[in-house]
């Protein structure tokens, strides 16, 4: 046992050897329990991002049995018509024709809070400044030279990055930076829910499952003392 | 067991104590398993009810729709099609539909909700075929009876409500699956009346 | 009734007699401790990975074109499927977690020593086929991690002399990584090497009944027959496979002592692995890797490529030998020297117990150096990882060396004639 922990305290100052090259991330701190925050980023992503990027794994009656959206009313007021409440959420936007115009196809966002993390959404939606140098005039301190354009402009408004690499205040949209991150969160929330849909079902019944096992545990330790009584 | 000095109650009731809460987290742990075999979110989507536009379907036209992998007959029936309908009731295996081939709002003698409209799996009862549509010339299979459904497998023959005719190896009318209709010109196959 | 029924059977078929002799009436020594749990830990993980892996390929399509989208289909649309898929993957990283272990019990107790020695080859061959069963798994969900992994670790073969290309797209089925590696990869991991395992897993457990386990003194529970006391001798019934060659000691019957000892390590293990399972399925991103959760791409590498923790070690070595063959040699004889263990030990003291104090420092520093190894692993290329891998791979293979060296004559204490706690 002794050399067990010997073993485990020399690893420890390994961990500072592990390169720093990762960028701060802004914490999401996002609650996937709450539901009107995820209502509220499934309405940003259909409005905003489903023009481009799919989420083709994702199901629409599964995100509204999940959101607590009324189906009926999901299926009138939430998707594109024609499109089938059972089907997965897609655009028509053409793969090819998206590579040429922007450079590579916008990728399906389904898994990118799995792929990254939500802590990497929620900063890169607040990292666009102005970058004269590419082809859409902005660029992204989480993602360098990404061929995303800053879609959510009008809402958080421009900013720019001093020679520093610190970026500006917002100015010129219409929300405030505030309420632009609560934008960013709820749509982070979102893209966290789609990453896993099962996720609060697996810590649910993860809960009962281990308080089982304790109370098992429970009795197959009375019998297996009771049974080495007779070893001495 | 000669191994066990001791054998006592108390070995006896922490054993089945043991073993009955062992068994219930196995019945636990079976519940993933046996539970994945259940028709998964793909295959209810794939199965879902199928919405089919009937207005512009002219008197006595059929139309083929898909619902969970069959064909659906879609017939908007003529006047005189329907009032033909219990002619040849003689003639038929079951013309009073008292077998479960359809649900109970569809066992009537026209074997529909609407009369002017037949909905019903073209899927013959006999080995699975699709039987065929003969407007006006179904005498040459059944004297007195102008339009019907042949089967070109065996010779199975329905008539315009999807009734099974005697003497065919078909034993069962065509079945008439769960419908509604939302609106006067849609139909929805899957659903009956009054579920949502 | 059932007694004669039973009589009929035994006679065609000794089941009630193969009972004895490995259950009932198996004299396994009373002073099993911790360490001792990890056998049965790893079975327990085994019919896991079975259960599940059959369940998996129920909805898995083993294809390129729909490995990944089959996977995402098991996680969302397949009624616990998510469930079966976390425990499968939970469970091959608990497996090796269990069976380095069980490999660690093996060598501070010296279970490797005569008459242990085959015991101890079978226990090699399971440890390189789980390797080879859990590098195919990886490739099957056709995440971009599991690309470029196996992209690596082919193109490792690939520094062999003269046939090494031919090689790599021989193992491969094409120029690239494609559906045709996937599929025979599917093939391999679904059916032959579980086969494979189970054989092996199998004749472990009859080698070890046939010489009959150690313990922690390293002690011998069996004496030569008349040697002891008959007031000494163990008050247990064993099956006279055992009692007709030896006096049996200090053990007790497999069943019922210690299957109700092992039941309440495996709760306490489950219980762990549902902390994990249900909290921390990814494990901190090294029991599925973030990118893995986007396909296989061949075009686009991963920032860091790194295999799968629990090949940390020998991938350390591999990279800090600066040589593409001789890193790969070098990674193949990090295993190798394990298979020859019983040899390199010269000495007849079992257990650390009872060894010298170099033995001990050699064991803690081999413990030390590969838990190192296995961490560099999974760490990008640096100067500092480069000169401590190098360091890990030196003690590594000097706790062999020097183990030869001093084994022969070495100062040890006397092993006690019974056995202690």
């Amino acid at each position: 046992m002794k050399k067990f922990i010997l073993v485990l305290l020399a690893i420890v100052p390994l961990f500072a050897i592990a390169s720093g090259s990762s960028l701060h991330l802004d914490k999401a701190d996002n609650d996937l329990t709450d539901k009107e925050s995820l209502k509220k980023g499934f309405e940003s992503y259909l409005n905003y991002c489903l023009g481009c990027h799919q989420l083709q794994y994702q199901r629409y009656n599964r995100t509204f049995a999940d959101l607590g959206i009324d189906e009926a009313e999901g299926v009138e007021k939430w998707m594109p018509t024609g499109d089938k409440v059972g089907g997965h959420i897609l655009n028509t936007m053409p793969a090819k024709d998206a590579a040429a115009w922007f450079g590579s196809t916008p990728p399906d966002l389904t898994l990118e809070a799995r792929f990254r993390s939500p802590d990497y959404i929620y900063t890169y939606l607040r990292s666009f400044y102005i970058d004269e140098n590419r082809p859409f005039g902005v660029n992204n301190k989480v993602f360098p030279d990404v061929g995303m354009p800053h879609v959510l402009q009008g809402l958080q408004g421009v900013r720019t990055m001093d020679e520093h690499g610190v970026l500006s205040e917002a100015k010129g949209g219409s929300m405030t930076e505030e309420e632009y991150d609560t934008f960013a969160r709820d749509l982070t929330n979102f893209l966290e829910y789609t990453g896993e849909p099962s996720k609060l079902q697996r810590e649910s019944l993860g809960y009962w499952v281990i308080g089982f096992l304790f109370i098992l545990l429970i009795f197959t330790y009375l019998l297996k003392k009771e049974y080495w009584r007779d070893v001495h | 067991m000669s191994n066990v000095p001791v054998n006592n109650g108390r070995r006896r009731f922490l054993t089945a104590a043991t073993s009955v809460v062992g068994g219930v987290g196995v019945v636990g742990v079976a519940v993933p398993f046996i539970g994945s075999w259940n028709p998964s979110a793909r295959a209810k989507a794939a199965g879902a009810p199928v919405e089919v536009n009937v207005s512009k379907i002219e008197s006595g036209q059929m139309i083929r729709a898909e619902w969970r992998g069959k064909p659906v007959y879609v017939i908007r029936r003529t006047d005189e099609i329907i009032s033909a309908l219990p002619s040849h009731d003689d003639q038929l295996r079951d013309p009073e539909s008292s077998e479960a081939q359809q649900p109970e709002y569809a066992t009537n003698a026209y074997r529909s909700i609407k009369p002017e409209f037949m909905v019903a799996l073209g899927v013959c009862t006999h080995l699975g075929c699709a039987p065929t549509h003969h407007k006006g010339d179904f005498e040459q299979f059944v004297s007195g009876v102008k339009d019907g459904f042949f089967c070109p497998c065996h010779g199975s023959k329905f008539d315009m409500a999807g009734r099974v005719f005697q003497g065919v190896p078909a034993p069962l009318n065509l079945v008439v699956p769960e419908h509604s209709f939302p609106t006067d010109g849609t139909l929805l196959i899957g659903v009956s009346p009054g579920d949502a | 009734m059932l007694a004669s029924f039973m009589a009929w059977i035994e006679q065609r078929l000794p089941f009630m007699d193969a009972m004895n002799k490995h259950a009932l009436q198996y004299p396994a020594p009373k002073n099993f401790n911790f360490w001792y749990v990890f056998g049965i830990l790893a079975s327990v993980v085994l019919v896991n990975q079975i259960l599940t892996g059959v369940w998996l390929t129920m909805n898995y399509e083993p294809s390129g074109e729909g490995a990944f989208a089959s996977v995402e289909y098991i996680m969302r649309d397949v009624d616990y499927g998510w469930l079966l898929r976390y425990m499968h993957s939970t469970g091959a990283s608990a497996f090796f977690i269990v069976v380095y272990l069980h490999m660690f019990r093996g060598v501070m107790y010296g279970s490797y020593q005569k008459p242990r020695e085959l015991l101890w080859i079978f226990g090699m061959f399971i440890y390189l086929v789980l390797m080879a069963e859990a590098f195919m798994g990886y490739l099957l969900p056709w995440g971009n991690m599991s690309y470029w992994g196996a992209q690596v670790i082919i193109s490792l073969f690939g520094a062999i002399p003269v046939i090494g290309e031919e090689l790599t797209i021989w193992i491969k089925g094409d120029y690239v990584i494609s559906g045709a590696t996937l599929n025979r990869f599917f093939a391999l991991h679904v059916i032959a090497l579980p086969l494979v395992l189970i054989v092996l897993v199998f004749l472990h457990i009859l080698a070890l009944h046939e010489v009959g386990s150690n313990n922690p003194d390293g002690s011998d529970i069996k004496k030569p027959k008349g040697s002891v006391k008959p007031e000494e001798l163990s008050k247990f019934t064993f099956h006279e496979q055992y009692t007709k060659k030896y006096d049996i000691v200090d053990a007790i019957p497999f069943h019922p002592y210690y299957t109700v000892k092992d039941l309440v390590a495996v709760v306490i293990f489950l219980i762990l692995f549902s902390c994990v399972m249900f909290f921390n399925p990814e494990g901190g991103g090294y029991f599925l890797e973030g990118p893995n959760f986007t396909p296989a791409n061949g075009l686009k590498t991963p920032e860091h490529i790194a295999p799968v923790w629990y090949f940390g070690p020998f991938y350390t070595v591999l990279r800090v030998i600066p040589d593409k063959l001789m890193g790969m040699v070098g990674m193949f004889a990090a295993i190798g020297v394990l298979f020859a263990l019983p040899w390199f030990d010269r000495g007849i003291v079992r257990s650390f117990r009872y060894r010298s104090k170099l033995h001990l420092l050699n064991l803690s520093q081999f413990a030390i150096c590969f838990v190192l190894l296995g961490v560099l692993g999974t760490l990008p290329a640096s100067e500092l990882a480069n000169l401590a891998g190098r360091i890990a791979t030196f003690g590594y293979f000097g706790f062999f060396v020097a183990l030869w060296i001093y084994s022969k004559d070495e100062k040890t204490k006397p092993v006690p004639d019974r056995v202690t706690g």
